[in-house]
């Protein structure tokens, strides 16, 4: 708690630098790969990091120091070639894009490993800390290296921002784009290069071979949410964020812990969250749903079966037992009872001695679900031709799903109809 | 049965276009009049699509050269407008109805600059001139075939443009969309513009355009309904594909060949 306390004041000069460097970069990274993601090259991604770690170590190799500035031209340089690597091979031979980006990922990274133990066997003292582009580690965040990639950071945010209307087509229809006007070869190379950029720049806080998960899944998890392009940049940037503020926190109370990993983890956390609360498209909802809908066909299943009985003795508040119920309709004991006793509460059947009776809104009910019953089963004969043995099945789905207003239409089109296909009068 | 017209508003040259090698489209000479309703006909694989989006510049051509208003199409793009075909795009984009309609505004407004209050205006009567209005905000992953089809459309009409170039505005659409689209067709003929449609029904081309194209992978004919929609051209359109033309292609894609050779 302390430590928390301690970390959330900023008083510590270290811990605002870090932090402010973690949420820029989480930040930028989200709303690039928010078009990224919509332009479903997220694999792409995926490359150029990898890919930047050759250039980090062959400009360390060539300058001799660790300055970021210039680490960062030589991770754009060989970020951007292997991009160039990709198109190339995807265009001049026969091989797929999925495997030209698998190609080039494991090339450039298998020589960025190379080069880096080169490097941490030359003995130059310089080097510690060069490993920490494999995983990154945002508490190395001061300094130089704040303002550079912040610098970094905030340039893509606003680029994203001038540039939104034309990424958004880019996006959405190239092929439209093109035929307007718009200089699609720029603008692919605009999304590139920012790409490349949120990359080179993310690297320093999660590392290379993570890279791909801060551009594409605040997005994947953003998308949940919203159906709106603007608050899913925006809401991709929180979640960046706060993942990037946890992580830095983490490897503040316990320097053991990688701050890459960690943000990575979070992140995929407020994913897969994402994924299972999110309204009406996650998993609970989606159960929810299913659930209700269950429940809702077995109160009418039932409710209907009672109405048969009443049907069939002409009398629809007569008294049934639950073992009346079951012979005429087979389904597990436990849950008949279950679902007449929810009837039961919500008013649509009585329970007496000898067994269970409709309420007048419960014979309404059951009247419904068997009037639409009937009514579907006609529809079918008529117009979509069908034996009338054929139909029954059908009708059991559909009377639990049609509203009052198809109802009437249903009533029109067959207009008025008294009976069914198997001639039971349509109540 | 192909007929060349004075002072066209498309002109296509020895058109060949080829994909990886193969040539789909050969030699296609093409000139179509203003203020026409234009469906370009043939069976699968004809290359129709290919030829709208060789004449709008999407595809590199092999040779032959394409006119509009007679200059090349990028002095014209302002008055041209794409209706691609619907399966073309993502539907499960994050976008609302209104959203893609004012992206027909984009081309007018250039870059960097937002739309204005004007265009927004504009995308709303393009809307309500195809029945939907009332979907504004619907997300466009709600929408069916039609309605999607409709927004493509209303993108389009929002562009003001001069010439519109339509592949397959009639594919799996019901039947309310595809009269409504007709109506609106010919509205725009009325108000001088030139439409080019890329169609697949034959029982409704006779009806629905005054100039026919007939293509399978060359050019059969091209000329008014009434005299280029008969019989016998569309026996050649339909009659199978010429068996050495395309056994021709490919041999130029499994040798490597280009369809022109290269001048020195």
């Amino acid at each position: 708690m302390d430590a928390f306390l301690e970390f959330f004041s900023f008083a510590d000069a270290n811990v605002r630098y870090v932090t402010i460097g973690s949420v820029l970069l989480a930040a930028s990274s989200a709303v690039v790969g928010c078009f990224t993601y919509l332009r479903k090259r997220a694999l792409v991604g995926d490359a150029v990091a990898h890919a930047v770690l050759p250039g980090v170590c062959l400009a360390f190799i060539l300058s001799g120091t660790k300055n970021p500035f210039i680490l960062l031209i030589g991770a754009f340089i060989t970020g951007w070639l292997s991009l160039i690597c990709i198109d190339f091979i995807t265009s001049r031979s026969r091989i797929k894009e999925d495997t030209a980006i698998g190609l080039v990922l494991s090339v450039f990274f298998g020589i960025g490993i190379l080069l880096l133990t080169a490097i941490q066997h030359s003995g130059n003292a310089a080097q510690s800390g060069l490993d920490k582009f494999l995983f990154g580690k945002a508490a190395s965040l001061v300094g130089e290296d704040l303002i550079a990639f912040s610098v970094v950071a905030v340039v893509l945010l606003v680029s994203t921002i001038v540039f939104y209307k034309e990424l958004t087509l880019l996006c959405f229809d190239q092929a439209y784009a093109r035929t307007i006007g718009f200089p699609v070869r720029a603008l692919e190379l605009l999304l590139t290069t920012l790409t490349v950029f949120a990359v080179v720049v993310g690297i320093q806080a999660v590392g290379v071979v993570l890279m791909a998960a801060m551009l594409i899944t605040p997005a994947a998890a953003a998308r949940f949410w919203t159906d709106r392009l603007p608050v899913m940049l925006v809401l991709s940037a929180l979640m960046g964020a706060f993942s990037g503020i946890a992580g830095a926190f983490v490897s503040y109370t316990a320097p053991a812990m990688p701050t890459g990993p960690w943000i990575v983890l979070i992140i995929s956390m407020i994913a897969i969250l994402s994924f299972a609360l999110a309204p009406s498209k996650g998993w609970v909802a989606r159960i929810i749903r299913q659930r209700r809908n269950r429940s809702q066909m077995l109160e009418e299943n039932l409710l209907k079966l009672l109405y048969h009985l009443g049907e069939q003795k002409q009398a629809y508040t007569a008294v049934h037992t639950l073992q009346e119920l079951l012979q005429r309709r087979a389904m597990p004991e436990k849950q008949a009872r279950a679902g007449l006793h929810k009837l039961r509460n919500q008013g649509y059947v009585k329970k007496l001695p000898e067994g269970w009776q409709l309420t007048t809104q419960g014979q309404r009910r059951g009247q419904r679900v068997v009037r639409l019953h009937r009514l579907w089963e006609l529809y079918l004969t008529q117009y979509l031709h069908l034996a009338s043995d054929h139909v029954h099945e059908d009708a059991e789905t559909i009377e639990h799903i049609i509203t009052p207003e198809l109802e009437q239409k249903l009533m029109e089109e067959l207009s008025f109809p008294v009976l069914d296909p198997h001639s039971s009068r349509i109540p | 049965m192909i007929l060349q017209v004075d002072n066209p508003v498309v002109e296509v040259h020895d058109l060949t276009v080829s994909y990886d090698r193969k040539p789909v489209l050969w030699g296609i000479d093409l000139t179509l009049p203003a203020g026409s309703l234009v469906g370009v006909i043939g069976p699968n694989g004809a290359g129709k699509s290919t030829l709208v989006k060789a004449m709008m510049d999407l595809l590199p051509t092999g040779s032959g050269y394409v006119r509009i208003f007679g200059k090349s199409i990028n002095e014209v793009r302002k008055r041209i407008s794409y209706v691609p075909q619907r399966e073309s795009v993502d539907w499960d984009f994050p976008a609302s109805v209104f959203d893609v309609v004012l992206m027909g505004r984009y081309g007018k407004l250039g870059l960097f600059s937002r739309p204005r209050k004007a265009d927004k205006d504009a995308a709303m009567e393009a809307l309500v001139k195809v029945g939907m209005e009332s979907f504004a905000k619907r997300q466009i992953s709600q929408l069916s075939g039609g309605q999607q089809q409709r927004v493509f459309l209303a993108r389009a009409l929002a562009q003001n443009a001069d010439i519109y170039f339509m592949d397959e505005p009639f594919a799996g659409v019901d039947i309310a969309t595809e009269t409504a689209i007709i109506e609106l067709l010919r509205i725009m003929r009325e108000q001088g513009k030139t439409v080019i449609v890329v169609h697949h029904d034959l029982q409704s081309a006779a009806e629905y355009f005054d100039w026919v194209v007939l293509l399978n992978m060359r050019l059969v004919a091209s000329g008014p309904t009434g005299v280029a929609l008969t019989q016998e051209l569309l026996e050649q359109t339909y009659g199978g594909k010429l068996t050495v033309l395309s056994k021709v292609g490919d041999l130029l894609r499994k040798q490597d060949f280009p369809s022109r050779e290269v001048k020195s």
